[in-house]
């Protein structure tokens, strides 16, 4: 399932190669419903954890949003997909991930990082901000500083500099 | 929790916080579900970014828990200072200082 939604994604970033690519939910969240212990229900479990771990570790630039790149479903989630275009963000170093296709993934996300809200970048499995910290990175010119530095641009193209 | 409201956000941030100055903007269009705001407080001093945020987050927790969309500028006085006649609620993210999909 999980290789099924690379592919589309490689094709979708074949033919729109400015767009980003998208991901369909991770697999490891269509694990065997159990019942949940109310220990369980209150923690972050370990198969989200992995799961999220691994989704982290997915590509260098990894969001977590509402909607897709092509479409996405929140202003503030457009926002950081219009930063990261701008900033010229390699789609083949990028992924996203779409938190409403999965209410576990939804939550869970929030308690991984202990960040309340969503959109939320991670680079280099370190997570970054949401979108007020990535608006501010974009405009001091700390966020190019860091997709320089990681190496994750599109070659030859200078991410477009804002005044 | 009773409901938020502008002045319920301005006076939990001004009492947990330190803030000296708050400006709380609902910027849902009047449901009560999205908040923008700019907090100075000398509790930011030698935080960066990242740091600011999760201390207004943790301050924060239930209300930000029970609302849509929340923004955040976070200032210290001295910076705050600077740029006092243009600092304001940041509406990035939002179209016309209303943001979209409040219903998700």
């Amino acid at each position: 399932m999980f290789s099924r939604s690379l592919a589309s994604s490689f094709l979708r970033q074949a033919a729109r190669p400015a767009a980003a690519a998208s991901r369909a939910p991770l697999s490891a969240f269509r694990a065997p419903i159990s019942p949940l212990t109310p220990f369980q229900i209150r923690l972050l479990s370990d198969t989200t954890r992995t799961a999220i771990d691994k989704a982290i570790a997915s590509a260098p630039v990894v969001l977590f949003m509402k909607g897709t790149p092509e479409t996405p479903q929140c202003g503030f989630s457009r926002a950081v997909i219009q930063i990261l275009g701008i900033q010229g963000v390699s789609p083949e170093k990028f992924a996203a991930f779409n938190v409403l296709e999965d209410p576990e993934l939804r939550a869970g996300i929030k308690e991984y990082s202990d960040w309340p809200t969503i959109p939320q970048l991670y680079v280099d499995k370190q997570f970054v901000g949401g979108c007020d910290i990535l608006v501010s990175m974009h405009q001091n010119g700390d966020l190019q500083k860091l997709f320089e530095e990681q190496k994750v641009l599109v070659e030859g193209e200078e991410g477009e500099k804002k005044e | 929790m009773a409901s938020i409201t502008e002045a319920s956000l301005r006076e939990a941030i001004t009492q947990r916080l330190g803030a000296i100055h708050v400006e709380v903007t609902d910027m849902s269009g009047g449901c009560g579900q999205a908040f923008t705001s700019l907090i100075v407080s000398p509790q930011f001093e030698d935080l960066k970014s990242l740091k600011r945020h999760r201390l207004v987050n943790t301050a924060l927790k239930d209300e930000i828990a029970a609302i849509h969309a929340w923004t955040a500028k976070c200032q210290t006085p001295q910076e705050w200072e600077k740029e006092k006649d243009t600092a304001a609620p940041s509406l990035d993210g939002t179209v016309g200082g209303h943001v979209e999909g409040t219903s998700q």
